[in-house]
């Protein structure tokens, strides 16, 4: 039987990097194939050039036995290739038929376009308005966009880029039960995740990447995810250790605090309750898109809100802005590492600045103590591991894990009352997310009040003492993070988005 | 095939080299254009670039116009400089040295014909304010109204052009003038005069102010907490609010600087060289203040080298007009190319150009 | 009554006509999500060489033809430098209207006060006798029905047709249309010098129809007027008919003013139109959420691809 996919000695370079070295595989149709590795492990690369937005340096591809070599995403779509990205190509002013017709070649009339959206969503169980805006959809609503945007192309091989990590854990069950409904009725799935159980639960067969080579292939359902996971990152990690502690007084308290949506597709924070205590890690959960930089800019100061609905050790701090909360011990570090964590092009020290002015006494009168701010930052350097040349190197230039160190470090280091942290590992290879995880385990270890905002509620079940989960700007009540399962986490979160609203 | 590659950091060589290329580059087009106009290019070169400093016929009157010209272009380039490296852009600045200098004026003629010797100090308080008065209308109204400042700004120099058309013609007009527009001449009035400080340099009062603009722009921008924020609140600004900039603040503070620096050099220069309110008393120092602060590159130093620069330009170009008959507009095209090359090469520092051979597919 | 409406209306309509054009050019170029702030100088340089072009040749059609590819050749300019070597937007075009103003005045030395061919009108004389509503319907030249044509044209393009989707998502996301295999830059390069043209016209009927002559700097700031005009309007070509013959209106009303003196300061009426802009401006921007939803969330980016 010919492959539908079948590639041969891929290879992929980059100035200083080699993103993708003689990778070969095969996708048969049918198939549902599972493309695994870390962060940086070359999978990104590896399905661009299958999608056409890459030039292999290297190395041939066969589409159904024919040399396949699309020049652009468009020849690969003529081909029968659809991809649906990580992060989703689309339009947030425009609405659900305009973002689809504009992945199309010759999109029918708007009325015959939208009303094969019905068929479609009909079908596959994805329920769809094809006249919102699709800034107004969630997370979960707008990939149904992207995959029947897809799916009206009546693709032969469908590629998905980490489809999970935006979804509940129920919208997972809704997206296989499309995906296996597709695979029978013949089209190949190429399913890239670093995510072993749903590997195990949905694929045939699963090629592995490390440091962009191919280290295995194997069948998911016959090895185990431990397997698998120390074939994929070379060594066995280590899981985060932490003692049992009693927790001490209450650092933070937040009540009653609502704050309306800044932007047009913003999220409106709705009436949060939530304390922390010394010694605790506080996890918050939660769908992208339901208010978690909100609550971070509340939290930091940058959103200011009355006084007393924020009270950090009795003190009411609602009013104040970030700079008077980091004089208090409240300290934050966001989700977007390049142009909100950190200024992208600004040296290390220069960041190191950023937030470190006052706790470290960087400055004068004004003016900036650079040889002691110079000292903090190799300071951070130094005791994060952070692979740098030195401080002067610009923050773009670092990894997005090496970055990632230092904004975590920088806060650390300041020896914080309360550290509030969006999706600290995000985008982070393993070791690196595990040194992140010890080193925020450390410091409630050492007294201090943390809140972990994360989609990855695996790691959110793993650090957390409490958990609590944020869905459309609203907060539920935290329960003990022990003995809770993926099935409550989902139903806390608010099941599948979308499901009961939309006109099908 | 040819491809742009981002650069980790922005080349400093690059940087620096950059405007030196650039000009070199605009003396090219430059020879073009007058080629183009019958004008032999090698000499209109000369005659811009080298005779107003080196030439025994012209030095001497030339030379101590290039501080005099240079002065405003430096003074209110530096202003825009620090606005612009925040990402507020005030491109109004020509309307602020208007209002300076026309409030500077009203101030000293006010007093007429008293001489006493606080009256330029206060004229130049005036003008300061005058210039703040004008910048904060754009930068209240983007502050509380989310208002274009560019926009705004720059409807507000037609505005004070308005203003200034009706003071050298009617409040303000040289009661002894016989009717004819302008005010009285305030260089040749002891008390609201800016005199030349040392004879045959063209030194005077606001080309002394340039200098010590470039030397506070300096300390404030690489080693003060001010000089941080607006280097912040121009390349990340959500970094800026997460690291406690007050963007209101900013918007504020750096129109405030550019109004008062546009002012002061409006008043400098309308009780020195100008000496007098009169229609035509703008010459573009605001615009042309705009291409300097970028030929500088935003930097202090830079910028002094680049006022000096494009002093030359002016002063070369009056006498290019001169003895060559190159028409006036020349220069201002002139001008304006170099500050196209500066931007096309601008791309260099911040990446690479690579030559990418075709993959076999 | 000294201010007769209906001349008056015929007066907003000719001032206008320029500022529309080169506002309905720059709003396709922002909906493309590229800021174009070069507009003032590619406006006067259309009116230079429509006006020269209009006296050497004696044919009004080649005057509007010589006004666009002159303005078109200065947007050239700016597309190279901000989607070719991705230069930062605002300077780019600040270094345009530099750069135009000096240049067309370099063009236009020794032509101020030549004769220009007049301009033929479409209707017949019959129609624009028709009291009241013959001089403002019927008497105008060609320019000024094409302008409310172009209006009409950009509005179904950008709301009805293919092109106009793409152009849209170009604006909102250009790394999402990258990735979807649009040609970002062409597409912005092709809106760019469809918003020179559309300058280089109204400049032209500026020099060549309405005054008739060539006068160093005479747009006068109406290319600053055309971008706030493009604000004002939310991005909306209907909206921006309204705020040309608003802008027109008021320019009209304070000549007008100013002729019949009625004891307004005259540097009051010479300023009233930049003064109302601004103020419309302010009250547009302060609506905080309409502002922010009709604004192409690509305008001014710059754009390089990356993968």
């Amino acid at each position: 039987m010919t492959a539908l996919l079948d590639i041969e000695g891929l290879t992929k370079a980059y100035p200083g990097v080699v993103a993708n070295q003689d990778v070969s595989f095969r996708v048969q149709p049918g198939e549902v194939h599972a493309l695994l590795g870390e962060n940086g492990a070359g999978k990104s690369t590896l399905v661009k050039m299958i999608y056409g937005l890459v030039k292999p340096d290297r190395g041939t591809m066969r589409l159904n036995g024919a040399p396949y070599a699309p020049a652009e995403p468009r020849a690969a779509r003529a081909l029968g290739v659809a991809m649906v990205f990580q992060h989703f190509s689309l339009f947030e002013a425009l609405n659900v038929a305009e973002n689809i017709a504009l992945g199309m070649e010759n999109p029918p009339r708007a009325r015959d376009l939208a009303a094969r959206i019905a068929a479609v969503s009909e079908t596959y169980g994805l329920p769809l308005d094809p006249f919102r805006m699709m800034g107004e959809l969630s997370a979960g609503e707008r990939q149904r966009v992207e995959i029947i945007r897809c799916l009206l192309q009546d693709p032969k091989l469908l590629i998905m880029d980490e489809p999970t990590s935006v979804l509940t854990p129920q919208e997972v069950e809704i997206l296989f039960h499309t995906l296996r409904k597709l695979a029978a009725e013949g089209t190949a799935i190429l399913y890239i995740s670093h995510k072993l159980e749903e590997i195990r639960a949905l694929c045939d067969t699963a090629t592995i990447l490390r440091l962009g080579q191919k280290v295995a292939t194997c069948t998911p359902r016959e090895v185990s995810a431990a397997h698998m996971a120390e074939l994929m990152v070379g060594k066995s990690l280590s899981v985060p250790a932490r003692e049992d502690h009693t927790p001490g007084a209450v650092l933070l308290a937040v009540s009653g605090l609502s704050v309306a949506a800044a932007t047009p597709f913003g999220t409106t924070l709705r009436d949060l309750s939530f304390e922390v205590r010394a010694g605790e890690v506080l996890g918050i959960g939660g769908v992208a898109g339901n208010g978690q930089d909100e609550v971070l800019a509340v939290l930091s100061g940058e959103t200011p809100t009355d006084p007393g609905a924020i009270m950090l050790q009795g003190a009411p701090v609602g009013a104040l802005g970030p700079n008077a909360r980091r004089g208090l011990g409240l300290l934050c570090a966001p989700e977007e590492r390049l142009g909100h964590a950190a200024a992208p092009d600004m040296s290390l020290t220069e960041n190191a600045l950023l937030t470190g002015r006052l706790r470290q006494g960087l400055e004068t009168g004004g003016f900036v103590d650079w040889a002691k701010t110079r000292g903090f930052a190799q300071d951070i350097i130094a005791r994060f591991d952070v692979r740098t040349p030195g401080p002067w190197v610009a923050a773009r230039a670092l990894s997005g894990g090496n970055l990632q160190k230092f904004v975590i470090g920088r806060e650390i280091l300041q020896d914080p009352k309360v550290l509030v942290v969006n999706q600290p590992t995000w985008g982070v290879d393993a070791s690196a997310a595990a040194a992140i995880r010890q080193a925020l385990l450390d410091l409630a270890q050492g007294g201090a009040a943390v809140i972990v905002i994360s989609q990855d509620l695996d790691e959110l079940l793993e650090i957390s003492d409490r958990f609590c989960a944020l869905n459309d700007g609203r907060l539920s009540a935290p329960r003990p993070a022990r003995g809770l399962g993926m099935e409550d986490v989902g139903l806390m979160l608010g099941g599948a988005h979308g499901m009961h609203e939309a006109r099908v | 095939m040819i491809v742009l590659e981002k650069r980790a950091e922005p080349s400093r060589a690059w940087g620096a080299g950059g405007p030196i290329l650039a000009v070199v580059l605009t003396m090219l087009a430059g020879g073009v254009m007058f080629a183009a106009l019958g004008i032999d290019p090698v000499e209109a070169i000369r005659i811009i670039f080298w005779d107003p400093l080196f030439s025994e016929r012209f030095a001497g009157y030339s030379r101590p116009q290039l501080l005099v010209k240079a002065g405003p272009l430096i003074l209110i380039a530096i202003g825009l400089s620090m606005g612009f490296r925040a990402g507020i852009w005030n491109i109004g600045a020509e309307g602020q040295y208007i209002v300076g200098a026309i409030c500077g004026a009203a101030f000293g003629l006010a007093f007429y014909p008293s001489e006493n010797p606080l009256i330029f100090p206060g004229m130049v308080i005036a003008g300061v304010a005058g210039g703040v008065a004008w910048a904060m209308i754009p930068a209240l109204l983007k502050v509380y109204a989310r208002t274009n400042e560019i926009l705004v700004s720059l409807l507000l120099v037609y505005v004070a052009e308005a203003m200034l058309a009706s003071a050298a013609t009617g409040w303000l007009r040289n009661p002894e003038g016989s009717g004819f527009p302008g005010s009285r001449n305030l260089a040749r009035h002891p008390g609201t005069d800016n005199p030349e400080l040392f004879a045959g340099t063209g030194m005077h009062w606001g080309v002394l102010a340039a200098f010590v603009a470039v030397i506070v722009a300096y300390v404030i921008m690489t080693r003060h907490l001010l000089g941080y924020q607006i280097r912040l609140a121009g390349q990340a600004p959500r970094a800026a609010r997460f690291g406690g900039v007050n963007p209101a603040r900013l918007v504020i503070l750096c129109m405030g600087i550019s109004g008062a620096l546009a002012g002061a050099a409006g008043v400098f220069e309308v009780s020195g060289p100008a000496a007098r309110i009169s229609i035509d008393f703008n010459v573009g120092y605001g615009f042309t203040a705009i291409i300097v602060a970028f030929l500088g590159r935003l930097n202090p130093i830079g910028i002094l080298l680049a006022g000096l620069l494009m002093a030359l330009t002016f002063i070369g170009g009056e006498l290019a007009q001169l003895m060559l008959g190159v028409p006036a507009p020349a220069i201002q095209a002139f001008q304006g190319m170099l500050l196209f090359f500066l931007l096309a090469l601008d791309v260099l520092a911040n990446y690479r150009v690579r030559i990418k051979r075709k993959v076999a597919a | 009554m000294i201010i007769d409406p209906v001349t008056l209306i015929v007066a907003l309509i000719t001032v206008s006509t320029p500022v529309l054009l080169a506002a309905i050019g720059e709003l396709v170029v922002e909906k493309a999500g590229v800021l174009n702030l070069g507009v003032e100088g590619m406006m006067i340089m259309g009116a230079v060489c429509g006006f020269i072009t209009a006296h050497h040749t004696g044919s009004p059609a080649l005057a509007f033809v010589a006004g666009m590819a002159g303005a078109v050749a200065l947007a050239l300019v700016f597309a190279v430098l901000t989607q070719i070597l991705m230069a930062n937007q605002v300077a780019s075009g600040l270094a345009l209207t530099l750069f135009g103003l000096g240049l067309a005045a370099l063009l236009g030395v020794g032509y101020s006060g030549l004769p220009v061919p007049a301009i033929a009108r479409p209707f017949p004389e019959a129609l624009r006798d028709i009291p009241g509503l013959g001089p403002i319907v019927f008497s105008h030249s060609i320019l000024v029905y094409v302008s409310i044509a172009l209006v009409a044209a950009v509005w179904i393009v950008l709301t009805r047709t293919r092109i106009g989707l793409v152009l849209r998502a170009v604006g909102e996301n250009h790394d999402a249309a990258h990735a979807l295999g649009y040609k970002v830059v062409r597409i912005r390069i092709a809106a760019i010098m469809f918003g020179g043209a559309c300058a280089g016209l109204g400049g032209a009927f500026l020099s060549v129809v309405r005054v008739q002559n060539w006068i160093e700097g005479m747009t006068a700031g109406a290319g600053w007027i055309a971008l706030a005009l493009v604000v004002f309007a939310s991005w909306k070509p209907w909206r921006v008919l309204l705020g040309a013959w608003l802008f027109g209106g008021i320019a009209a009303l304070q000549l007008r003013l100013q002729a019949a003196e009625i004891g307004v300061p005259v540097a009051l009426l010479d300023a009233s139109p930049y003064l109302v802009t601004i103020i419309v401006l302010v009250l547009i921007s302060s609506d905080r959420r309409r502002a922010a939803l009709n604004a192409p969330a690509g305008l001014g980016r710059v754009f390089h691809a990356s993968s």
